[in-house]
């Protein structure tokens, strides 16, 4: 069970590996040399095709690719190393023709650019949820109630719980006491407005 | 403090947005190859050698017949419509007294003798390079292209794409001046 299991990932594999390679490059560029022909493959992924590009110049079929691949196989064969191979096509197209842009410093910001976002993000994150905490806990300010009230209010709160059909629970308690320390709190402002305007409309005889 | 928690995401986002939006809108670089400077400004013409187009179009010619006078190198092909429409220009800058080169790009012989039957052949000399390997050494990403090359050989400008009335007048002739009169 396990051989066949075996079996039908490699054939799957294999199948895999076989659509992933591009069709770009064309059997007479291939060099006869494999070593070289690797080599050549290799170098030409990371270099970008100048007219389409976003297609390194193995992906793609433009002449030009064309050309760039025949370019980098006859530098090999001449005998350059990789990094000779790749800074002859760099001197003659600039860093633009490579795909992995090196760290200069016409490139800093597009290297440094993402790790300064990443500390200043992760730093607005702490200070965000500072300040709401801050403001979460700023409800909680000192007790409004002095203890004489607070022993009052307990008592009342006792007395309705008592009288109450039959066993009130813990949270009917609780609901009683927020009730009642509602009712003890100073009148809001607009509270304080809502008696005036009715004594207004009932003191005015002309109206009745 | 606490405003600038609150500012700082914003106006963070609102000058990616804007970056992006310019780089976006700004038509004179947008993903336009022709727009990439060329490392080769300032440097020595790499070698080249090439043959003459037929035998009856002179030309033929080599890095080292550059030097001497200011040339004016253009990259071009029969088949290329945009080289049609900049000929004309080419043409005047020829009659006008510029020593211009060609580069025949990428080209059948016989389709370049008949263009050049067709629409006159200002080029003092043209180099043929069927299979491109020329314009490969020369930075050359499509063409029309085309070069100034100082007296000294060196590659003192180049343009991408078709000369128009425009470029002709604020980039060729002001930097054929600059290096003739320097």
């Amino acid at each position: 069970m396990r051989q066949i299991t075996a079996a039908l990932a490699i054939t799957l594999m294999t199948f895999l590996a076989s659509a992933a390679p591009s069709l770009a490059v064309e059997p007479d560029e291939v060099l006869a040399d494999p070593v070289l022909e690797n080599r050549a493959r290799e170098i030409s992924t990371e270099l970008r095709c100048v007219v389409c590009q976003n297609q390194s110049i193995d992906d793609s079929d433009a002449d030009i690719a064309r050309d760039m691949r025949l370019l980098v196989r006859e530098r090999l064969v001449a005998g350059d190393n990789d990094e000779e191979v790749v800074n002859y096509i760099v001197a003659r197209y600039g860093d633009f023709v490579l795909l992995r842009p090196p760290f200069q410093p016409n490139t800093l910001a597009l290297w440094l650019a993402p790790p300064i976002m990443a500390v200043v993000i992760a730093t607005l994150s702490v200070l965000f949820y500072q300040t709401y905490q801050r403001r979460r806990l700023a409800g909680t300010g000192p007790d409004p109630l002095s203890p004489s009230d607070r022993a009052e209010l307990d008592a009342l709160v006792e007395r309705i719980a008592r009288t109450s059909p039959p066993n009130p629970s813990n949270m009917q308690r609780s609901r009683f006491r927020a009730e009642i320390e509602a009712g003890l709190k100073p009148p809001e402002p607009d509270s304080e407005d809502a008696p005036t305007d009715g004594g207004e409309q009932t003191d005015d005889p002309q109206r009745a | 403090m606490r405003r600038l928690v609150v500012i700082l995401p914003v106006a963070i986002f609102a000058a990616l947005l804007g970056v992006m939006g310019a780089l976006l809108t700004d038509g004179e670089r947008n993903n336009d190859p022709s727009r990439l400077p060329s490392p080769l400004v300032g440097k020595p013409a790499p070698a080249i050698s090439l043959p003459a187009v037929a035998d009856n179009i002179p030309g033929g010619f080599s890095t080292e017949d550059l030097k001497g006078q200011v040339t004016i190198v253009n990259v071009f092909a029969s088949w290329c419509i945009p080289c049609l429409a900049e000929h004309p220009l080419i043409t005047q800058l020829a009659a006008d007294g510029a020593r211009v080169y060609g580069i025949n790009h990428r080209d059948k012989s016989a389709d370049a003798v008949t263009w050049l039957r067709r629409h006159g052949n200002p080029y003092k000399a043209i180099g043929f390079d069927a299979d491109a390997r020329a314009s490969l050494e020369w930075g050359v990403t499509g063409v029309p292209e085309t070069f100034i090359i100082d007296a000294n050989g060196t590659i003192a400008y180049k343009h991408a794409g078709p000369i128009t009335p425009e470029v002709l007048k604020q980039k060729i002739l002001p930097k054929l001046r600059e290096i003739e009169g320097g």
